[in-house]
């Protein structure tokens, strides 16, 4: 064994400290479950009452009353726009959060679903899209997104770290380059117009509320498989891997199929996502997935932090604010100037994002309150079913 | 079965075509060699200091931008090769000094680190230059045609650069296998620890592999600018073919970029030619067929 491998395995041993710590707060977070297998009542309903804290139920009720109490540009362009971004970005904080694996290719997965839905239903371009009914342009472009997305964790599973973000943005990019030059099939530099969302039920799905409500739906549903996924068998290997995937396939797990099926969810989500922006959008093109569009969703989700899938979106909204408003504040052709400072402001001040803001303000609250006698013992509160912020292997 | 499918594939072109045959065989290598010197910088960074540095491409476009603005100046092309190499490198220098020095080891950080930089690097050039396009015009003895067997004339110029990677190649190799830096840089690339505990300034080792890695791409912006052009957007290409040749040809080895870079230029030219749009998924399976039997890239070590 030479010297670099025993440095290695001291390495990969040092950073393991922390995993038996975080597999011992799993249990915490599988308690309620357990119980309620264990008292023979069905996990579900009493689990999700366990789940949901009442904090969740205050912003969800808050979300939904949203379109009453604000004007329709601030329901679509900033309330439905961040949704659709965030469930994107959410794909990514679900693989880096909890697989340790930062994709940049998540845009191209949503952008592979949108383009499906251009191509096989109706567009502004008849001469190339297919136009069939929305709902099988739909059904056949998750599966097709999800597919690419398998296809990309595979290749990207391969390889550790540093490499994935190499990979994947190659990949991205190379999509980019694909659908610009492409005519036949993805209509160029043009790319696809009108692509307009459904009418259904006498409704126009595009309209500033239905759309809103369309892109709750899904964000909230996208949140929820998250959160519950995590929670599972499959999650918390996920985890294990994330953070030791030696001693996992030690154990007998299947380090890859595991990695490989964690992009393949991230797929669904990321194909909700992109469906909805093309609706959102009426249009898509390879700006649509080119560089600045790819990085945008890893700036969202560091932006908002990787600790949390609630991060995602918290990331959309300062991102989609900052987009809109700040033509006000600067010029608009230097929004990514301002864009980039505050993502490296970000990262280098607060690597946990503006969730690491938060919990840092909510940590220093409960210092004070505790100092005045309250006395809790706030570090286990809400950590313990955190991920811990993705680490990538220095490989070596 | 790759082989053989390149063998007929190149055996029917030049029945069909000698011609095309051999000027995209050319195209693709004198870009290969351009990707080449733009990759080695990128490649040596990273073989180093595990640092992926996704700003490459914009330091070799603000090397071509800087390049322009003295060539213009001076009418010297050689003086902007010098001043592109030169003011890139400056600026690798005070990236590493002023920033990746406090983030040694953490990869995502630099990774974000060098994304927000690129963001707004590229922001900046856009800002200061326009959208315009660029172009160098090389000095009169190397401008125009050369005859050549097979492919009647090709553009001298392309040759020269041909030339230049390769003699920087060699150089290149040179300057790590034969001086004391670059026996510095590789005992670096092994074993960091072992290397500042052995006494040597690991700083002053990474300052300088910085400097020449990012210089190396302010170089491959006034090469690339005068055989090509330089527009905003070409940083994203330069990062792709960057990224695309250490991928292929495996971390932190010159020879594997050399090799990698005149796999993906030939692939991006013969897609160009023959397959014209689809071009990219050449690349594309290459990167798929390298990554399936060597995810280490052909020449890469295990990391």
């Amino acid at each position: 064994m030479s010297a670099a491998d025993w440095r290695k395995a001291m390495n990969s041993g040092a950073t393991s400290q922390a995993w038996p710590r975080a597999l011992r707060a799993r249990p915490s977070a599988l308690t309620p479950r357990q119980d309620a297998d264990g008292a023979g009542v069905p996990a579900g309903l009493s689990g999700i009452a366990r789940v949901v804290r009442p904090i969740d139920v205050v912003v969800v009720a808050a979300l939904v009353v949203y379109p009453w109490l604000v004007s329709p540009f601030f329901t679509f362009q900033i309330g439905a726009q961040s949704l659709a971004l965030g469930l994107v970005a959410l794909s990514l904080t679900f693989l880096a959060g909890y697989g340790g694996m930062v994709s940049l290719a998540q845009m191209t997965v949503a952008g592979i679903a949108g383009y499906a839905v251009a191509i096989v239903g109706a567009s502004g371009t008849p001469q190339v899209s297919l136009g069939w009914p929305w709902w099988l342009a739909v059904l056949l472009a998750l599966p097709i997104a999800v597919l690419a997305a398998t296809v990309i964790g595979w290749l990207s599973v391969r390889t550790e770290g540093i490499y994935t973000i190499m990979i994947t943005l190659a990949i991205g990019v190379a999509f980019y380059y694909l659908v610009l030059q492409n005519y036949a099939v993805f209509n160029g530099f043009q790319g696809f117009q009108r692509v307009l969302a459904p009418t259904l039920f006498g409704l126009f799905w595009g309209d500033a509320v239905p759309f809103y409500y369309l892109a709750l739906f899904w964000a909230l549903a996208g949140y929820a498989a998250v959160t519950w996924t995590v929670r599972t068998p499959f999650g918390i290997a996920l985890q294990g891997i994330r953070d030791n995937p030696r001693r996992m396939a030690a154990l007998g797990f299947h380090v890859t199929a595991h990695r490989v099926a964690a992009y393949a969810l991230a797929g669904v989500l990321a194909g909700v996502g992109g469906v909805l922006m093309v609706w959102y959008n009426g249009l898509i093109s390879p700006g649509s997935v080119g560089t600045g569009a790819l990085i945008n969703v890893l700036i969202v989700s560091v932006l908002g932090g990787l600790r949390h899938p609630v991060g995602a979106f918290v990331g959309a909204v300062a991102f989609v604010l900052l987009q809109n408003f700040a033509i006000d504040l600067f010029d608009r052709e230097r929004f990514n100037l301002v864009i980039g400072t505050v993502f490296l402001l970000v990262v280098l001040f607060s690597p946990d994002g503006l969730l690491g803001w938060w919990s840092r303000l909510r940590r220093a609250a409960w210092r004070a309150a505790s100092a005045r006698g309250a006395g809790a013992d706030h570090d286990a509160i809400g950590t313990s079913t955190r991920p811990r912020a993705p680490h990538s292997p220095t490989g070596g | 079965v790759v082989a053989a499918l390149v063998v007929v594939f190149s055996a029917w072109a030049i029945a069909t075509n000698a011609k095309l045959f051999f000027t995209t065989a050319l195209n693709g290598l004198t870009l290969g060699a351009l990707y080449f010197l733009v990759a080695s910088g990128f490649t040596l960074v990273f073989g180093l200091m595990r640092n992926v540095n996704l700003a490459h491409g914009s330091l070799y476009l603000l090397g071509g931008y800087l390049g322009f603005e003295v060539g213009d100046r001076t009418g010297s092309w050689l003086l902007a090769l010098a001043a592109g190499f030169l003011a890139v490198a400056l600026v690798g220098l005070v990236l590493q000094t002023a920033v990746f020095r406090f983030m040694q080891g953490q990869d995502l950080r630099q990774t974000l680190v060098t994304i927000a930089l690129s963001i707004m690097l590229a922001d900046v050039m856009l800002w200061q230059w326009g959208g315009q396009i660029y172009q160098f015009d090389p000095p009169r003895a190397i401008f125009g045609g050369t005859p050549l067997p097979l492919v009647d004339r090709y553009p001298t110029y392309r040759l020269v650069v041909l030339g230049v990677a390769a003699g920087l190649g060699v150089l290149l190799w040179a300057f790590l296998n034969r001086t004391r830096v670059g026996m510095m840089i590789r005992a670096g690339v092994d074993d960091r620890a072992m290397l500042a505990a052995a006494g040597v300034n690991v700083h002053f080792v990474f300052a300088v592999t910085f400097a020449i890695g990012a210089g190396l791409a302010g170089l491959g912006g006034v090469v690339g600018g005068t055989a090509l052009s330089i527009a905003p957007g070409e940083d994203t290409r330069y990062l792709l073919a960057s990224l695309m040749v250490v991928i292929v040809g495996g971390m932190g080895s010159v020879l594997g970029a050399g090799l990698g870079a005149a796999l993906i230029g030939l692939a991006e030219q013969f897609g160009l030619a023959y397959a014209p749009t689809y071009g990219i998924v050449f690349m594309f399976v290459i990167l798929v067929l390298v990554l399936a039997f060597r995810p280490h890239g052909l020449l890469g070590r295990q990391a």
